[in-house]
């Protein structure tokens, strides 16, 4: 039976000093959920998690984690893991010890102690390196002592806070899908902290996109890549053709603030608009091509297989309504 | 050009190295008086010293004052060390630069100031004054080694450790101290040598019959001319730098001074 209030963060206001970088931030996350919070740096998407896992005291508002006020509750009694998007390994211990390090902490009886940390090694796919030391290590390596070393308290919540940032492109790839690997086996619910948008939407089941210190927008990934609902969450999930209501191409339509294409869908050699081509980039699969219409440049793409425009050339275009993501405000 | 600066390179290594040359030649003299060159060459003196009570008397004075002061210094120094690096401390540079002033202080003012304003009005014991006189000399090397072995260590290390459970003491005892270890060794060796070799502040503490090992050559020089004085600096200079040399290849110390 999982709780569907499973974490409870309620009006939480975070500041440094003086600047306030979380404001009045309400959030429910169910047991087992998976959930991304997504959103460029600054956006208190890593100070919301730091608080959580009880590393900054908010100024104001509560946390509860499974029926219990953890809002003052001092971060080594949270019984929430973090993995740092640096690792975080203790320099001078071996892979053994830092991920049996707290299982030592609670006073755990050898014989399970050992059981459990070399389950957790194996686990995470690194049986054979029990006593080798951090900087003996890839960074994927380390990546997965530190996942292996959180998991093995059997933490009741998981943060994770850029976790793959510092992987090459396809390690992230083969570490993303061991991260859902290990929550489905595992069950145990993830905050997955990230500024990659392809990121949140491939492993959460719920991605929450912030700014400025607030929830933008929330949903399933489906939901935030298809219908976004600001001018600033179509930017961030790739929309980069935005006109405001009432502008070119646009109808008069009051209960919107702009439209937004993909490049994807801007339709090119047939529609009512026309436009002059500045400019032409291949990329592989694709060719990406600047429009200057009357309304301003647009970003349209087209595959490879379809037909060429030549630079200064005019072309017709079109901005199907179907396709446009209608966006309620800013 | 490059000649010239040849030239000043090879003035300055000389102008470093070269009195030591001339006072490890001198101690191997084989005459009676301390000259250079030295007549003839010969181990006498070099032996002798290690037969001369007063000088075997206070190497040992030295030798503990070095050892406890630069002990108690890491006391007070390693705490105080993370303190400013880790806490948003007020007037942190302030405090920093007050455990910076005795490198900065003249020792010589700083031993006068000690005689007049705190050993005599306390009536301090010869060997307290020194021990607490050396500690605050050594203070400032303890926290700008530890200080710098402090930053080689990231705080999210020590984050990772409370959330797995940690309390802040423990974490210092689990996590901080093992990766400052070398650190701490480092620190412990510059302020045994700092100590050891320490000639103003002593100069104005010591007493009779107890008294620091380079403060005993120095007055000794007074009346004695011969080449022992010579040899026992050459074996001093050699210990020092072979103390310096072995942590240097173990520790790397140079990384944090």
């Amino acid at each position: 039976m999982s709780d569907r209030n499973f974490l409870t963060i309620e009006k939480l206001t975070l500041a440094y000093g003086g600047t306030v970088a979380v404001k009045d931030l309400d959030l429910t996350i169910a047991e087992g959920e998976l959930v991304a919070l997504l959103g460029p740096s600054g956006c208190g998407k890593t100070t919301t998690m730091r608080a959580i896992a009880g590393l900054i005291q908010p100024r104001q508002g509560r946390i509860v984690l499974a029926g219990r006020d953890i809002t003052h509750v001092r971060a080594n009694k949270r019984e929430v893991g973090l993995v740092f998007q640096s690792y975080a390994l203790f320099p001078h211990l071996s892979v053994f010890e830092n991920v049996a390090f707290g299982l030592r902490l609670r006073s755990v009886a050898r014989d399970e102690l050992e059981q459990r940390a070399n389950e957790a090694i194996g686990l995470v796919g690194l049986k054979g390196f029990e006593r080798r030391l951090p900087r003996e290590l890839s960074g994927g390596q380390q990546q997965r002592v530190a996942l292996a070393r959180s998991v093995v308290v059997r933490p009741r919540l998981l943060l994770l806070d850029e976790p793959l940032s510092n992987l090459d492109a396809r390690l992230r790839l083969e570490m993303r899908s061991e991260l859902q690997r290990l929550q489905r086996d595992l069950g145990v619910t993830m905050i997955y902290v990230t500024h990659d948008q392809s990121e949140a939407l491939a492993l959460a089941d719920r991605v929450i996109v912030m700014r400025d210190g607030r929830i933008a927008q929330q949903g399933t990934p489906a939901d935030i890549y298809e219908r976004p609902s600001s001018v600033f969450v179509a930017q961030f999930v790739g929309f980069e053709n935005i006109f405001k209501a009432g502008q070119w191409p646009l109808p008069d339509e009051r209960d919107i603030a702009a439209l937004a294409w993909r490049p994807q869908a801007v339709v090119l050699g047939q529609g009512p608009h026309q436009g002059r081509v500045l400019g032409a980039s291949y990329l592989g699969d694709a060719v990406e091509y600047l429009i200057e219409t009357p309304g301003g440049l647009v970003k349209a793409q087209t595959p490879a297989s379809a037909r060429r425009f030549a630079l200064d050339e005019t072309v017709s275009l079109d901005l199907p309504l179907a396709s446009a993501a209608r966006l309620a405000g800013q | 050009m490059r000649y010239a600066g040849h030239a000043v390179l090879a003035a300055v290594v000389l102008f470093l190295i070269g009195p030591f040359l001339v006072i490890a030649a001198a101690g191997l003299s084989a005459g009676d008086t301390l000259t250079f060159p030295p007549q003839g060459l010969s181990l006498k003196w070099i032996t002798a010293v290690f037969g001369m009570e007063n000088f075997r008397q206070s190497f040992v004075l030295s030798l503990w004052l070095a050892v406890g002061s630069t002990a108690l210094a890491l006391l007070f120094g390693v705490p105080a060390a993370y303190g400013l690096a880790r806490y948003p401390v007020p007037g942190r540079d302030f405090m920093r630069s007050i455990v910076f002033t005795p490198v900065i202080v003249p020792g010589i003012i700083a031993g006068l100031a000690l005689l007049r304003h705190a050993v005599i009005p306390l009536g301090l014991p010869v060997t307290t004054a020194l021990i607490l006189a050396h500690t605050v000399l050594v203070v400032p090397y303890a926290v700008r080694v530890v200080t710098a072995s402090l930053e080689h260590l990231r705080t999210d290390v020590e984050e990772a450790a409370v959330i797995l459970g940690a309390t802040r003491t423990g974490t210092f005892f689990r996590v901080v101290l093992p990766n400052i270890r070398n650190g701490i060794l480092a620190a412990f060796i510059l302020g045994f040598v700092t100590s050891f070799n320490q000639v103003p502040v002593s100069l104005f503490l010591t007493g009779p019959g107890i008294t620091t090992l380079p403060i005993d050559m120095l007055a000794s020089m007074e009346f004695v001319y011969d080449p022992s004085i010579a040899a026992l600096s050459a074996l001093l200079a050699l210990m020092s730098m072979a103390i310096v040399m072995i942590a240097e290849k173990m520790l790397g110390l140079s990384r944090y001074v």
